[in-house]
């Protein structure tokens, strides 16, 4: 077994793309249902939003890249109208429902044939971020990869993580201080007691709509940079199973902390790829074939397994330590309303 | 509530809770894990599938058997006898796909001349659905297909029938769901696994017999060795459905409600449990969707304006049959009464001396057996491991639409997106048909969101 394989796996998923963009969807979350006791099961909606804004500004627009990244930024401002006027009245469960929906209504809409030529339908839209690219400084002549120890990047790849983790740190910035700030306490407010923050003469509603844009488009500038990084918007991804794992990245670090969504993505994305490279490494070994043999586990179902391990973990979680690593179960908005 | 008692909360239990608990969710797991038969799953990985049907002069859609795909230097495959095909790739990206026209179907052709080759982009593990328009007759332009037939008394009378149907079968799964949420407060969305969890058990009990659970009883006589006939099949999983329904509440809910763990808290664990409970399924079953040995051609009657299979005349009867004893069984028994009044106020049901641990309890294996069984009946159509997924939000819909936590209610809302969804066919392109049922959703919880049925309290 190669454990340097496997050690080498871990840390470059850990804090690669895939982490980036969980973290920025879930300091979104964090937002939502950290901050605000909005119980958002719609999040992949926001990053369909951004992705596509993007996207299409390019593809059905033509408009220039970096103008896209601004309608990304319109599209989930309008989603968070969209979505929050009629349904933030409703108690946390029907907001749930209606969440979910919502983002399950996105993804039908631009996975529809009638839009091919807007968002490209089923096909999605590719090659859209060249500029992107263009500018990217770690372009060398002769080599397209660097090697620090065991690692080798990709200059793409470098340059996505570079400017993906400078808008992580740049979001969880503006998060902290806002948190501080009057305009945050009040959203702590309302997750503890709505009635009591109406009570004092704000409005909650008003409050509540700035906090779901606010954490819709942090949570749609992951789903750009998401399909920045395949070059690829495609519809399928943006299913509800990402939603439920952007959840559980903000549990596993704690809901309500500043730090959790980045902590909790890094460790999620170095769990499951962990588990996933074991197992397959351990395939290799003479064990393999009495795993094949007694549980049916061989090289095209392992992913599988990984899927399974993740939604035990978020069962075992929410049982036994829904604070997760940093929160604290007091601040925990779990509570019926 | 007497569940919360603080000494069966006490420290000293909370180790003996987290074995109990996880022994379940081994015993969840493997139950149908490590004991499956010679290796269901088949072609995972990432593979490029599609299939291939058209229609034919008379309307029917008719699968293209023989045609020969293919991708360059990766392999190719030719579509069976039901017009499916699949060819594995070695990795994730993007794979140019062609079909080879000249092994059409006589008189079939593709809609879109120019689609013959398409770029298919797949990604790690994925199985990507590739899709080649055929056309019976000479091609036109995709604009005039999606028109569809425009508004004939035949076309209505047949699509009502459609929703009538799908809405008969998602009323199955939402009662359950309903009744769940009325008597505990849960939004369980680990309840569509059981309507796959249905499907799955009746199509091995169907196939292999108890050897499609534990797989050393092959070379047995049927039932433990082999196949049995689909209505026995129904029946044994129908059982499954309640027993799952059961062992769910026993091990894993009774013991959250018992801890006080909140009700959000609760519906986040079923959402883990759901993607557990569907990645065990298709670890299992592999990945190509499947039908039941029996009734799986049949020609269809023609009743009035209106075609129908045999199989879906006959489902379509007897879940009205079963949805009126439901009515019937909740309005004259004494546990038909007991369940509404729980519903109704918990707290006064159990100081009037209703069991509600048994009441729940009964509502969970009522409610998974008949998930189960409105899985075996969309299982007619077709068999996949996360069918349920796919109409979990339509099951959602119909429960809101009527009303949460009124039985009657989650009936009416399911036969209300039944015939919407098909209706709407007449005026949108199929491929909107389910967002206008999550549409309609949202609309009527802006409006009236207590549902059809349900009565006007604060939920907002």
């Amino acid at each position: 077994m190669d454990w340097g394989q496997i050690l080498t796996q871990i840390f470059s998923q850990g804090f690669g793309t895939q982490a980036v963009v969980f973290a920025l969807a879930g300091i979104g979350l964090n937002i939502h249902f950290g901050y605000t006791g909005l119980l958002n099961f719609g999040q992949v909606g926001f990053m369909a939003a951004g992705a596509y804004g993007v996207g299409m500004a390019v593809f059905w627009l033509e408009w220039n890249f970096w103008f896209g990244i601004l309608l990304g930024i319109a599209y989930c401002l309008g989603l968070a109208l969209l979505l929050g006027v009629p349904t933030l009245r409703l108690r946390a469960d029907y907001l749930g429902i209606t969440t979910i929906a919502a983002s399950e209504a996105i993804r039908l809409f631009v996975r529809w044939r009638g839009n091919r030529e807007r968002t490209g339908a089923s096909e999605g839209i590719n090659d859209f971020a060249d500029p992107f690219y263009a500018n990217n400084i770690f372009t060398r002549p002769g080599s397209q990869s660097y090697k620090f120890l065991f690692f080798e990047y990709r200059a793409d790849d470098l340059w996505v993580m570079l400017i993906g983790w400078t808008v992580v740190a740049l979001c969880v910035l503006v998060t902290w201080q806002l948190m501080r700030s009057p305009w945050g306490r009040v959203l702590k407010a309302i997750r503890e007691d709505e009635d009591a923050v109406r009570a004092l003469g704000k409005n909650a509603l008003s409050y509540k709509l700035q906090a779901l844009a606010l954490g819709g488009v942090i949570g749609g500038l992951g789903g750009m940079l998401q399909v920045i990084d395949k070059q690829s918007v495609q519809p399928d991804t943006f299913n509800p199973v990402i939603t439920f794992m952007i959840w559980t990245v903000i549990i596993v670090g704690g809901v309500g902390r500043v730090w959790s969504p980045v902590i909790g993505a890094i460790i999620f994305w170095a769990l499951i790829s962990g588990l996933e490279v074991f197992l397959r490494e351990l395939l290799q070994t003479g064990a393999g074939d009495e795993f094949e043999q007694f549980l049916n586990l061989n090289v095209s179902n392992v992913s599988q397994v990984k899927f399974m391990a993740f939604g035990l973990g978020l069962m075992l979680l929410m049982r036994f330590r829904p604070q997760g690593i940093f929160g604290s179960r007091e601040e925990m908005a779990l509570d019926d309303r | 509530m007497n569940e919360s008692d603080p000494q069966r909360c006490g420290g000293d239990n909370k180790l003996n809770r987290l074995t109990k608990l996880i022994a379940a969710l081994a015993i969840l797991g493997f139950a149908i894990l490590g004991l499956a038969p010679q290796s269901l799953a088949q072609d995972d990985g990432q593979s490029m599938f599609g299939t291939l049907t058209y229609e034919n002069e008379e309307g029917e859609k008719v699968p293209a058997e023989g045609v020969r795909i293919f991708s360059e230097g990766i392999g190719e495959a030719v579509s069976d006898a039901d017009g499916a095909w699949s060819i594995p790739v070695p990795g994730a990206g993007s794979f140019p796909l062609e079909i080879d026209t000249s092994t059409l179907p006589d008189g079939v052709n593709l809609k879109n001349a120019d689609r013959a080759v398409l770029d298919v982009l797949v990604e790690a593990g994925q199985e990507k659905r590739a899709l080649f328009g055929l056309l019976f007759g000479e091609a036109g332009s995709t604009a005039e297909l999606t028109q569809g037939e425009g508004v004939s008394g035949r076309r209505i009378a047949q699509l009502s029938v459609e929703g009538l149907k799908q809405g008969l079968y998602l009323a199955m799964a939402a009662i359950g769901l309903s009744l769940i949420f009325g008597t505990t407060g849960l939004v369980n969305f680990a309840h569509a696994e059981l309507v796959t969890w249905g499907m799955l058990s009746t199509f091995l009990f169907n196939a292999y017999g108890f050897a499609g659970f534990i797989g050393f009883l092959a070379p047995l006589p049927p039932p433990f060795g082999g196949g049995v006939n689909l209505i026995f099949a129904a029946i044994f999983g129908m059982i499954c459905g309640g027993l799952m329904g059961y062992l769910l509440d026993r091990t894993i809910f009774r013991n959250l409600r018992r801890s006080g763990t909140s009700l959000i808290a609760q519906m986040v664990i079923t959402i883990g449990m759901s993607i557990l409970m569907r990645y065990v399924f298709v670890y299992n079953f592999g990945g190509s969707p499947r039908s039941f040995k029996d009734f799986s051609a049949q020609t269809a009657w023609s009743i009035g304006p209106v075609d129908i299979t045999p199989k879906d005349f006959t489902a379509m009867a007897l879940s009205i049959v079963i949805l009126i004893m439901v009515g019937l069984l909740l309005q004259l028994t004494r546990m038909g009464k007991a369940m509404r009044a729980v519903a109704d106020n918990r707290d006064l049901a159990e100081s009037s001396g209703i069991d509600v641990q048994k009441v729940i309890s009964v509502v969970w294996i009522a409610g998974g057996s008949l998930a189960a069984l409105g899985g075996v009946f969309f299982g007619l159509d077709q068999i996949k491991w996360d069918f349920g997924f796919r109409i979990l939000l339509l099951i959602f819909a119909a429960v809101t639409l009527g009303g949460l936590g009124t039985a009657y209610g989650a009936l009416v809302g399911a036969l209300i997106v039944g015939l919407v969804i098909n209706l709407s066919t007449i005026w949108i392109d199929v491929e909107l048909k389910n967002m206008i049922a999550l549409l309609v959703m949202v609309l009527i919880l802006m409006f009236r969101p207590q549902g059809i049925l349900g009565r006007a309290e604060r939920i907002g």
